[in-house]
């Protein structure tokens, strides 16, 4: 009984965790981003979800679009207003662009946390689930919402994985990250590609956000943890690793639902952290890393 | 290094370092206390900088060795009752054995991933503390019986003192043959390797005074707020304030560094007024700098002088 519910609850969290860690762990492979305001972009999608749901009342479909549409916007905001002036900065030498990126995506998350917390405060905000009701699962009562949400997350990962293996586009996007030059060699203007990449993210990180706004709620204060977990996961599946990112989230997920209901709820995230740990000192490049 | 002593940096700095002693004798109470933990934060950020700017390592976590220099010298006094200066000087020790303990798994790997290592050192110390409540206060924070003084003028020289000889003592390390050696192996490990510098010794010298100057803060600083607790010194967001002080200041400068802090302080009390967009300016106003002045304050005042 307790280990079927484990199981359930398991995978809906390591489902949400894996498509939050996917448009992350993709923009580090392609352009060498590491994105510190990726919480907060998640964040504003669940709250424009919110919002848009409980105070516009324009009904949850359109509050999730209109979550996921300011996640995109958001992210385009991100990369040209943040990243892309750092990457083409003449002034920034080349070995260090990678610490300005993180100051700058970091203060940018922080600016977009005070701008959510000053219009909608700091109360935790669950966003109006798509599906209601509970259904009963070998023997566990199990929320619909969370089936929906585990059957999405899935869903959309095998739409991502169609997209970067099965079209032309996602063709370019894959040899980027493999060789950046080379793509250039064949006439494939690079900027167009990060553009593109970044949209992905933008809209992965939306889903993501709006979802995990309907089955744990958000606040202005998940910011930071969010931020920290997809990097945990990122880093423990190996940067740049998409599969490697889904196998740690599926990792972190169940670790972490072990430990709230077999230990404690209060110790949840200290295995994964250990866990972590223990992975950077016997395998610094991570689970699937290639450097 | 002579030469230092006639350089317009010197005479600028000394002029700084004297207008600001005497301080005391004509502002409120209340600006010498806002300046006191700017002093003490001036340090952490500088410490950071030797970590940074010269040793080329990213530590998302100084406030895992702040944290760990404050709590330990706050837990002995207030459940101990050890005297004052020897839970200060313990609580240094204590710095700078985590920043071994951090160092020798974190120095074998690189870039993120030496940055996600000391970030996880900082959740899990932040857990660590939560868990043992008992010990440590928990979440509500630890609340200390002595404090070095009441009076705000000598808490405030006290920390203007130990910032002056924190920067003088970083300053000249990172001018001396060690701070070319760092800079070196930040900028090419395999280079400066090559040319027979053990690059892990020294990276772990950096590590260990970067460690001792960050938790004696700390540790002082615990004695000037009477309370330590996970907001204060040990929360991710002091560890980005400690960040984003040094790189608007000026990243390898160590000096700047000091400045950036203060700046930092000051402005977030100015803007008080503003209520909850407060942090929202001070992040802008840094992305700013961080974008269109990539050298921060003093880089950008010393490329100046060096122009003309």
């Amino acid at each position: 009984m307790r280990a079927f519910q484990i199981l359930i609850d398991g995978f809906a969290i390591s489902a949400l965790y894996a498509l939050g860690a996917t448009g992350f762990t993709l923009i580090f492979g392609v352009s060498g981003v590491l994105n510190l305001s990726h919480g907060a972009i998640m964040v504003a999608a669940a709250v424009a979800a919110w919002a848009a749901a409980s105070i516009l009342n324009v009904g949850t479909y359109a509050g999730a679009l209109i979550g996921v549409g300011v996640a995109l916007l958001t992210s385009f905001a991100t990369y040209f207003a943040v990243v892309k002036p750092i990457q083409d900065s003449r002034r920034i030498p080349n070995e260090e662009k990678e610490i300005f990126v993180l100051t700058g995506t970091l203060l940018w998350g922080i600016m977009i946390q005070e701008v959510i917390a000053y219009f909608f405060t700091n109360n935790a905000k669950t966003v109006l689930p798509i599906v209601e009701g509970v259904v009963e699962i070998l023997g566990v009562r199990t929320p619909r919402n969370e089936i929906f949400t585990a059957i999405v997350c899935c869903f959309v990962i095998a739409l991502l994985w169609l997209l970067v293996n099965r079209t032309r586009t996602g063709k370019a996007v894959l040899a980027a990250s493999m060789n950046p030059r080379g793509v250039t060699l064949l006439g494939l203007e690079l900027t167009n590609i990060y553009v593109v990449v970044w949209a992905i993210y933008g809209i992965l990180a939306g889903i993501a956000g709006v979802l995990l706004g309907m089955f744990l709620g958000v606040s202005s204060y998940s910011v930071g943890p969010l931020t920290a977990s997809a990097f945990s996961i990122v880093v423990l599946g190996g940067l740049g690793s998409v599969s490697g990112s889904l196998i740690a989230a599926f990792v972190v997920g169940y670790l972490e639902t072990l430990t709230a209901y077999l230990i404690s709820p209060a110790y949840r995230t200290i295995p994964a952290l250990l866990l972590l740990v223990f992975v950077m000192y016997i395998r610094p490049q991570g689970l699937l890393g290639r450097r | 290094m002579a030469s230092f002593f006639t350089t317009r940096l010197f005479f600028i700095s000394f002029a700084l370092v004297v207008i600001a002693a005497t301080l005391p004798l004509y502002v409120s109470g209340y600006v010498l206390g806002l300046l006191t933990v700017a002093f003490y934060f001036g340090v952490f950020a500088m410490a950071w900088d030797l970590l940074f700017g010269f040793a080329g390592e990213v530590n998302f976590g100084p406030t895992f060795l702040i944290g760990v220099g404050a709590y330990t010298a706050g837990i002995l006094n207030a459940q101990f009752g050890w005297s004052v200066y020897a839970c200060i000087v313990l609580g240094a020790l204590a710095s700078v054995i985590a920043g071994l303990v951090l160092a020798l798994p974190a120095l074998r790997v690189r870039g993120p991933y030496f940055g996600l290592t000391t970030l996880v050192a900082v959740l899990m110390l932040q857990n660590f503390i939560v868990v043992f409540a008992d010990l440590t206060g928990g979440e509500i924070g630890l609340t200390i019986p002595d404090v070095i003084s009441i009076n705000a003028g000598v808490n405030y020289w006290i920390a203007l003192g130990f910032m002056t000889i924190s920067a003088a003592i970083l300053y000249g390390l990172s001018q001396s043959p060690i701070g070319l050696v760092l800079q070196a192996s930040g900028q090419d490990p395999v280079q400066a390797g090559a040319l027979g510098f053990n690059i892990v010794k020294h990276k772990l010298a950096a590590f260990i005074v970067s460690a001792f100057f960050s938790g004696l803060s700390g540790a002082l600083l615990v004695f000037y707020f009477g309370t330590a607790s996970v907001g204060t010194v040990v929360d991710v967001a002091v560890g980005v304030n400690v960040i984003v002080s040094a790189v608007l200041g000026g990243r390898r400068t160590v000096l700047g560094a000091a400045l950036g802090a203060i700046f930092l302080i000051v402005a977030g009390e100015f803007l008080r007024p503003t209520g909850e967009l407060a942090t929202f300016i001070v992040s802008a106003v840094a992305l700013l700098v961080v974008l269109f002045f990539p050298g921060g304050f003093l880089g950008a005042a010393l490329s100046r002088e060096a122009r003309s």
